[in-house]
């Protein structure tokens, strides 16, 4: 976790959840990974896009859960959903159906052109690190309309070269992923801590188009395993308003209480 | 047709060593109980399919029942790793473990291929991904009237699918709802299907169209309460996190792990007293303070 600037009273994490949320617009349907994207997912349905339609991928459409989920399978978006369909049928009929406007994923290790690693670090077959794997990712990335991709930012988890494409994004820029077939556009955001990061085109790699309040650019620079660039114009980040903020807060503190948290 | 039995003898009548075994159930209704039992009888060999590994898994292969693993995603759900399932792959603990990786479309796609008695099922899926380059059952063909790429995968077909259900009537029907992952593809692609379930009743009281394995499809019914902690079953019991987050500390050491599944499952003799001995590690946790399950 990240510590609170004492110059804000806000953390870098909840900056960045609130750049995500406000991402998402009222109405879009959302297939939402569990954590840093069910958190910003679930923030902007309390806030600005009170008709969000949240998606998991264990079935239920239209969860509005009231606290956080700890799994992407807690009774609590069950009972909230509009409906609960089965497993083939949320990524048969509903993703590759073509009815998901934004696909919502983190990952262990990112590139410049928005590929996605959370399979292994290290060669497949002999792990350094094994991660859970794939999960709805690939087809997420491929079928949503598009995609937003939100992670911390380090040097290690913004590689130049990822250990295994688990999810696609742009492969190696310009038409490379215009020539697979996608039926999705791909990612058109990545959100971190420190800014928000677009695909230029026509090569689609990305580049820093928004930077949070306080974060200079040698910090960003230090935190990309590749020569990042940044956008013509890269203006601040606009900072968490209070009731952002507020209901960010009450939402994790609810889950941290249903989950037996501090 | 449904047989009503006890979990042991549905177990050794069913589970044999080096068997395909399926246990379901998408963050609910994990058949756990059964997953003791299977351990408790020390069964070997197995190729074990989920998409979702869970604990339930992590405990197997920590106990050295599984040679091979098809899943889709191999976390704690929530919390962080599998321990348990990267020390087999990192470190060949207790033994090696083969792993044939999915994406969730892809599994699911292959479950419903089983379900269809289909060799295999078509999806846009696995573009650009290198999965399909370390899993054979996952390959590329030609749409015969659009030439479009699409991917296909290697159905599943397990001779043994074991869910876990809230309710069956006396004659071996099973109504389930909630979430309801994969379990009836499952059932409908395995040779066998055992069901445990929280209770057995007279009247399921459901729509005609509620989700129901009817009991000509089930091998054997098993009642057993409480059978899908830590994990939940809607209208029951609500999932256990706090165990969850505990499974982190116990399976992430190996004598922590073993002692764990020593006293818990291989010295009980059965789902009850399972339940009671852990029923009495949580209280001595709880007196102290501990997250200990």
């Amino acid at each position: 976790m990240t510590t609170p600037d004492s110059s804000q009273d806000y953390t870098a994490s909840e900056m960045m959840t609130i750049t995500a949320a406000r991402l998402l617009k009222n109405g879009m349907s959302c297939f939402v990974g569990i954590g840093l994207p069910s958190l910003a997912a679930n923030l902007a349905r309390l806030t600005h896009a009170p008709d969000l339609v949240l998606i998991y991928e264990s079935g239920p459409i239209g969860a509005k859960p009231r606290v956080l989920p700890l799994s992407i399978g807690d009774g609590e978006l069950a009972e909230t959903a509009d409906t609960i369909v089965a497993t083939p049928e949320i990524f048969r009929y509903w993703l590759q159906g073509g009815h998901i406007d934004v696909g919502f994923l983190g990952a262990a290790q990112i590139d410049r052109f928005g590929n996605l690693n959370t399979t292994v670090i290290g060669p497949y077959d002999q792990p350094k690190v094994r991660l859970p794997g794939a999960g709805g990712a690939p087809e997420i990335a491929g079928s949503a309309r598009q995609v937003f991709v939100m992670l911390r930012q380090s040097a290690r988890a913004f590689v130049p070269k990822l250990d295994f494409i688990t999810s696609v994004g742009y492969l190696d820029g310009g038409d490379a992923r215009a020539r697979l077939g996608l039926t999705g556009a791909g990612p058109v955001a990545i959100i971190t801590d420190l800014c928000v990061l677009e695909p230029e085109p026509p090569s689609h790699e990305f580049v820093v188009t928004s930077i949070h309040p306080g974060v200079t650019r040698e910090r960003i620079v230090a935190a990309t395993g590749w020569p990042i660039r940044f956008a013509a114009t890269a203006p601040t980040t606009e900072p968490p308003s209070e009731a952002e903020l507020r209901t960010l807060r009450e939402l994790q503190q609810r889950g941290g209480a249903a989950h037996g948290e501090g | 047709m449904a047989e009503r039995m006890s979990l042991r003898e549905a177990i050794s009548g069913y589970v044999t060593d080096g068997a395909t075994v399926a246990m379901e159930g998408f963050t609910h209704l994990i058949p756990f109980a059964a997953g003791y039992e299977v351990i408790r009888q020390r069964r070997r060999d197995l190729t074990l399919i989920r998409m979702t590994p869970d604990v339930i898994y992590d405990q197997l292969i920590g106990a050295g029942c599984a040679r091979r693993l098809i899943f889709s995603w191999g976390g704690n759900p929530g919390v962080g790793s599998l321990h348990r399932l990267r020390d087999a792959v990192e470190h060949g603990w207790p033994q090696p473990l083969e792993l044939l990786e999915h994406s969730h479309a892809g599994l699911a796609s292959a479950y419903v291929a089983g379900a269809e008695h289909l060799p295999f099922a078509v999806l846009r899926g696995y573009a650009g991904s290198d999965l399909p380059r370390y899993n054979d059952d996952i390959r590329f063909i030609r749409c015969p009237f659009t030439d479009e790429e699409l991917a296909a995968v290697r159905a599943v077909q397990p001779d043994v699918t074991i869910i876990h259900a809230q309710k069956a009537d006396r004659k071996g029907n099973v109504l389930l709802w909630g979430i309801l992952g994969v379990q009836k593809e499952a059932a409908l692609a395995a040779r066998h299907t055992i069901v445990t379930v929280e209770e057995i009743v007279d009247d399921l009281g459901a729509w005609p169209n509620a989700a129901l394995l009817p009991a000509w499809i089930v091998s054997a019914i098993c009642e057993v309460p409480g059978g899908a902690h830590p994990s939940y079953a809607q209208g029951y019991y609500e999932r256990d996190n706090r165990f969850y987050q505990a499974w982190d500390a116990i399976a992430r050491d190996r004598q922590t792990f073993q002692a764990w599944l020593q006293r818990h499952v291989l010295d009980t003799a059965d789902y009850a007293e399972f339940s009671r001995v852990l029923g009495e590690t949580q209280a001595v946790a709880g007196a102290e303070g501990t997250a200990a399950p």
